[in-house]
């Protein structure tokens, strides 16, 4: 009986503990103050995602469209010899890599969510995705319908919006949510599922390094990219906000969306500029 | 805390409730291979007894999300199809029981050789004498390092989360990317974590008193 009690003790200490943790609160700061100071902006970008994000792993660096983005975004603010510094990110990662304030903003293929918005604040589009599938070449799934069958399982990544948006579409399949899209894309490869699905700019990147698979069924939901920062960091986000617009119109944006999207087939460059 | 736990309890039960199954299914096969492999270290054949150092070696010195990770997508593509859920439970049990295999093995050898040549001038075979003679002093000794690696097997089943295996670490993943509330869920999830693992460390240590 002692022992229970002692037992008892222990975990209620434990309980106790975590409950006071949550409610102390950290104060906020300015980011962009500290960015001046120290000419540097740290950006939290993914380093699995082709055309987005990708490790060379020759190099080391980080390599993508965003990464692009994040770099000509801090020259517009900080000026030429402002500095961009990355730290890897994944779907599940970010938001608390931003919170505990590890990194200053998000550019991660972060779709704007009204969930989302609760907790961080997110600059204007800077690329209109789309949800879509990955199947290997001859599946017999055509479309997002075709996965409404009990038996279906469908692969996404943890802490993305596709989970949701698939749960919404097809209520019937089963879904089985991985760590990053490099490990989503490998149990698609030795048949864990049937489809993969997230939004179709990283769907394009995989299907054109991996020639068995293709992407189907077009898209079924609007996934407007923007780049996050912790919420109340107003002036950065204005910042960001005043360097993209910039971006658009001297036609920085452009080059860089044809850098990068301009010869994957299939890719509708103008649905992704849109605003 | 309290808040994650009224919102999403059924996930976290099911989480928890997968964690247990996945710890005892691999406690007991782990328990079985590594006591095996402990004696086959024993035995008089040379064969065999580099057959258990073999094994032992190459699954103590492989980390256990590599097992998991070969089992959950390298072999479904090339052997058979199996989810994450198995594949996580084969590779933690083969995981722990290389670490049980040295953990008994040990016990074996701490056994005073006299035990064993006592019973077998007795006229008990070598197996008989190991069964009836050895094992049960041999396993007394090896009750505190035994619930060391009970404990660390759940907590190591938290690879599953890793392949979709549905534990509690994955469900805990799931609750934080859909309530942001990252601090709070690896908080609950921790403290169910200790559910398990503190009534067993407990039970280790009295089992170890009565015993001893």
């Amino acid at each position: 009986m002692k022992r229970l009690r002692k037992l008892l003790l222990t975990l209620g200490i434990f309980i106790l503990g975590g409950l006071l943790c949550a409610c102390s609160s950290s104060k906020t700061q300015s980011t962009w103050s500290e960015d001046k100071a120290d000419n540097t902006i740290t950006w939290g970008v993914k380093a699995d995602t082709r055309l987005f994000g990708l490790m060379d792993v020759k190099t080391g660096q980080i390599k993508g469209f965003d990464i692009d983005v994040a770099k000509a975004v801090t020259k517009k603010i900080l000026g030429s010899k402002g500095k961009a510094k990355f730290v890897q990110v994944t779907s599940k990662t970010r938001i608390p890599l931003l919170k505990n304030g590890n990194i200053d903003a998000i550019i991660a293929t972060m779709t704007i969510t009204p969930d989302r918005e609760k907790i961080v604040d997110f600059s204007k589009v800077y690329f209109a995705a789309g949800q879509s599938l990955l199947v290997k070449k001859g599946s017999s799934i055509k479309n997002v319908k075709d996965l409404n069958k009990t038996g279906t399982t469908v692969l996404a990544v943890k802490g993305s919006t596709s989970a949701v948006n698939i749960k919404k579409s097809a209520p019937k399949a089963k879904i089985l949510e991985l760590e990053d899209y490099a490990q989503a894309f490998t149990a698609l490869k030795s048949g864990q599922g049937q489809a993969l699905t997230t939004d179709n700019g990283i769907l394009f990147g995989i299907a054109s390094e991996n020639p068995g698979y293709q992407v189907v069924g077009g898209t079924f939901t609007n996934e407007p990219y923007g780049i996050a920062v912790n919420q109340g960091q107003t002036e950065l986000k204005n910042k960001i906000n005043k360097a993209l617009a910039e971006m658009r119109k001297d036609g920085t944006y452009q080059k860089l969306l044809q850098k990068w999207f301009g010869n994957v087939a299939g890719f509708n460059l103008k649905e992704a500029s849109q605003q | 805390m309290i808040s994650v736990f009224q919102q999403h309890g059924q996930e976290l039960l099911t989480g928890l409730g997968n964690t247990i199954l996945c710890s005892v299914i691999a406690l007991f096969f782990s328990l079985i291979i590594g006591s095996t492999f402990a004696i086959f270290e024993v035995l008089p054949s040379k064969l065999l007894r580099v057959i258990g150092r073999i094994y032992i070696e190459v699954f103590r010195n492989i980390p256990l999300l590599v097992i998991g990770m070969f089992f959950y997508v390298v072999v479904p593509q090339y052997v058979l199809p199996m989810d994450g859920f198995t594949a996580g439970t084969i590779g933690l049990t083969l995981y722990t029981s290389s670490f049980i295999a040295e953990t008994v093995r040990a016990g074996i050898q701490a056994v005073d050789s006299g035990q064993m040549e006592g019973a077998r001038a007795n006229g008990l075979s070598f197996m008989q004498a190991m069964w009836h003679i050895v094992l049960p002093q041999a396993f007394k000794y090896v009750i505190p390092p035994l619930g060391n690696q009970f404990i660390n097997l759940v907590k190591n089943s938290s690879v599953l989360a890793f392949v979709a295996g549905f534990d509690l670490m994955y469900q805990g993943d799931m609750i934080a990317s859909a309530t942001f509330d990252t601090f709070n869920t690896y908080i609950a999830v921790g403290v169910l974590y200790l559910i398990i693992t503190l009534p067993l460390s407990y039970y280790m240590r009295y089992l170890e008193k009565k015993l001893a």
